[in-house]
C-alpha cells in the first residue's frame, strides 16, 4: 500500500517545465450496485481502477455508455460509495480518503477543494440564478455582494440574460438550467473540478465559452476530471484520456 | 477538525412503550454546524427519539450528552426538571409538526416571540418588542399582525412564528419535527427555503424528523434512515439518497413519485 502522505511522482508527469504534483489518487477502486429491490440483483460497474491526476491536468474519461464514466465521477465526488479502494484527493495540506472519510469531512473537502458539475441542475424553488451560483462562494466566507458580482459575471459570460438572473431557473430551458448550473460550478476557483457532460446541451458559441472557463481553470493549477462527449471539447481540454473499461491513461 | 467535540452525543438509546420497542440502540454525534435527518416511514420512531433526544421523554436506555455553554458535555438526564426546561427555552429550539404545540395560541404574535426573550432574562419592553419585530420580519411575517393571536393565522404563518419564537434566543440546536408537514407546496417551499436560509446564516444544528426525502435532500447534510425503531443507514445525504446500500433505503428511495 503506498503511503498516502508521500505520493509517487511518475517521471512522465514531470517532463513539463514545472513539476506538476498529483492531486487526486485513485487506488484499486471497484464499485458493485446491489438492487435489492430488484432480487439482490448484482451489478458490477468497475473493479481495480487506479488513477494520478496532476495540478493543471485534465483527464477525460472514456467508454462506450454504461461502462461507468458517471459511477466514477460521482465516486470522487462521494456522492457514490464504491465498495473498495481508495479515492485520496489533496485538501490543503492533507489527503483525504473520499471512500472512507467522515461525512463533515467529505463536505469540508466539497466546500473548499472539490467542485462539481453535474449534467442537470437541481433546482431550488425560490432560489434566483444569481443566488445560485453565489452560494458556494458564500458558504466559503466570502460576502453576498462579492459573491454575487462573480456569479453575474460568469452568467455574462455564459450568455445568460440579465433579465433572468433574478429569476428561479425553474422555468429556464435545459441548455440555460445547464448554464447556470456550469456557473455555479466554476464560481469558486477550487483546486479539482469534476464536470459531466458539462456541454452536453450547449449550442456552438457557450460550448466555446466552457472550453475557454475549462482552460483557465486548468492554466491557474486545476485539476479537471471530466466526461466530454463532444469530440471537439475533448479534444480542446483534455491532455489524457483514461478508459473506465480497461482502466488504461493514454496520453 | 476530527479532534472537536461534538455538540451533541448519543449513545445506545433506546426507548419502550411497554412492550413496544419504539427506538431501539441509537448511537450518533451530532458536530456544530450540522443538519442531521432523521428519515423513516410512520411508526418507525422518528418522533420518539425526538423527544427522547430533546428532554422531552425520559429514555428507558441509553445516554444523551449535550455540550453546555458552561460545563461541557453533560447528561441531559442528570440535569434536573428546571436546567432542563431552561434549555429547551434558552440554547434549543423545537419546532414542533403542529404549530398548536408549539405556540401559545391565544396570546399575540409579539408576546410569542417576546416570552423566549422574557425567558433568558430581557425585561425592558421596547427592546423586546424590536426583537420580535425584526424577528416576525426574518420570517416573513406582516407586521401589522403582531398583535393578533395565531389562532386566527393559516397553518403556513403559524409555522413562521413558531421558528421565529424558537430562533429568537439564538439556539445552538434545533428540534424539528415534520416542519412542513401540513402545508400545501407553495407554502412548504417558502418555508423550506426560509429554514434552509436561517440554518447557514445563523450556523444553527438542527436535527429534523421528516418522511419528505426532497424536504431531507434541501435541508439536511447528513440521514439516518430508521425502519422498525433501529436506525438501518446512516450517511452524507446525497450519498444515502443517490446511492442507497440497505435494502429498506432502497425501497424508500425507490417509492418517491417523480414529478
Amino acid at each position: 500500500m503506498n503511503d498516502p502522505q508521500r505520493p509517487s511522482v511518475q517521471a512522465s508527469e514531470t517532463s513539463q517545465t514545472e513539476e506538476r504534483l498529483p492531486v487526486i489518487r485513485v487506488e484499486d477502486l471497484g464499485k458493485t450496485f446491489t438492487l435489492h429491490v430488484q432480487g439482490g440483483a448484482r451489478i458490477p460497474v468497475f473493479s481495480g481502477l487506479s488513477l494520478q491526476v496532476a495540478a493543471g491536468e485534465c483527464v477525460a474519461l472514456f467508454g462506450p455508455s454504461g461502462t461507468g464514466k458517471s459511477t466514477l465521477l460521482r465516486s470522487l465526488y462521494a456522492n457514490y460509495k464504491p465498495g473498495q479502494g481508495h479515492i485520496w484527493l489533496r485538501h490543503g495540506e492533507d489527503w483525504v480518503d473520499m471512500a472512507t472519510a467522515a461525512p463533515h469531512r467529505v463536505l469540508a473537502v466539497r466546500r473548499e477543494t472539490l467542485g462539481y458539475v453535474s449534467q442537470f441542475l437541481r433546482v431550488i424553488p425560490r432560489i434566483p440564478a444569481r443566488d445560485i451560483v453565489a452560494e458556494p462562494l458564500h458558504a466559503l466566507g466570502s460576502d453576498l455582494a462579492a459573491a454575487r458580482q462573480k456569479a453575474e459575471g460568469l452568467l455574462a459570460r455564459l450568455n445568460i440574460p440579465k433579465a433572468m438572473w433574478d429569476l428561479a431557473p425553474a422555468t429556464f430551458s435545459g441548455g440555460e438550467q445547464q448554464r447556470v448550473n456550469i456557473a455555479r460550478g466554476f464560481a469558486v476557483d477550487y483546486p479539482i473540478l469534476l464536470l459531466d457532460e458539462p456541454t452536453a446541451s450547449l449550442d456552438a458559441g457557450n460550448r466555446a465559452v466552457v472550453i475557454d472557463l475549462i482552460r483557465e481553470a486548468k492554466a491557474r493549477g486545476a485539476a479537471v476530471v471530466g466526461i466530454f462527449h463532444d469530440d471537439e471539447v475533448r479534444a480542446a481540454v483534455a491532455d489524457k484520456i483514461f478508459d473506465v473499461q480497461t482502466g488504461a491513461l493514454a496520453a | 477538525m476530527n479532534a472537536m467535540s461534538p455538540l451533541l452525543r448519543v449513545h445506545n438509546l433506546s426507548h419502550a412503550f411497554g412492550s413496544l420497542l419504539a427506538c431501539s440502540d441509537v448511537s450518533f454525534e451530532l458536530h456544530s454546524g450540522e443538519v442531521l435527518g432523521v428519515v423513516g416511514e410512520s411508526g418507525s420512531g422518528k418522533t420518539t427519539l425526538l423527544n427522547c433526544l430533546s428532554a422531552r421523554l425520559v429514555p428507558t436506555n441509553g445516554i444523551v450528552e449535550y455540550d453546555l455553554r458552561d460545563r461541557g458535555l453533560t447528561d441531559i438526564y442528570s440535569l434536573s426538571e428546571p436546567e432542563r426546561r431552561f434549555l429547551l427555552r434558552t440554547d434549543w429550539g423545537v419546532v414542533m409538526q403542529n404549530p398548536r404545540d408549539g405556540l401559545r395560541m391565544s396570546i399575540s404574535a409579539g408576546g410569542n416571540v417576546g416570552e423566549r426573550l422574557m425567558a433568558v432574562g430581557a425585561r425592558h419592553y421596547g427592546e423586546i418588542r424590536g426583537t420580535a419585530e425584526e424577528w416576525l420580519e426574518k420570517v416573513e411575517m406582516d407586521l401589522g399582525r403582531i398583535d393578533d393571536a395565531p389562532k386566527h393565522f393559516s397553518g403556513g404563518m403559524q409555522q413562521r412564528l413558531q421558528i421565529a419564537r424558537n430562533l429568537v434566543t439564538k439556539p445552538r440546536l434545533v428540534f424539528m419535527d415534520e416542519p412542513t408537514g401540513g402545508l400545501d407546496v407553495s407554502v412548504q417551499a417558502r418555508l423550506l427555503d426560509l429554514l434552509r436560509g436561517l440554518v447557514r446564516e445563523l450556523k444553527l444544528s438542527a436535527i429534523i424528523v421528516t418522511h419528505d426525502l426532497a424536504v431531507a435532500r434541501l435541508l439536511a447534510d447528513r440521514l439516518m434512515v430508521m425502519k422498525d425503531g433501529k436506525v438501518v443507514e446512516t450517511g452524507l445525504t446525497d450519498q444515502v439518497l443517490d446511492d442507497p446500500h440497505h435494502p429498506y433505503t432502497q425501497l424508500l428511495v425507490s417509492s418517491v413519485l417523480q414529478v
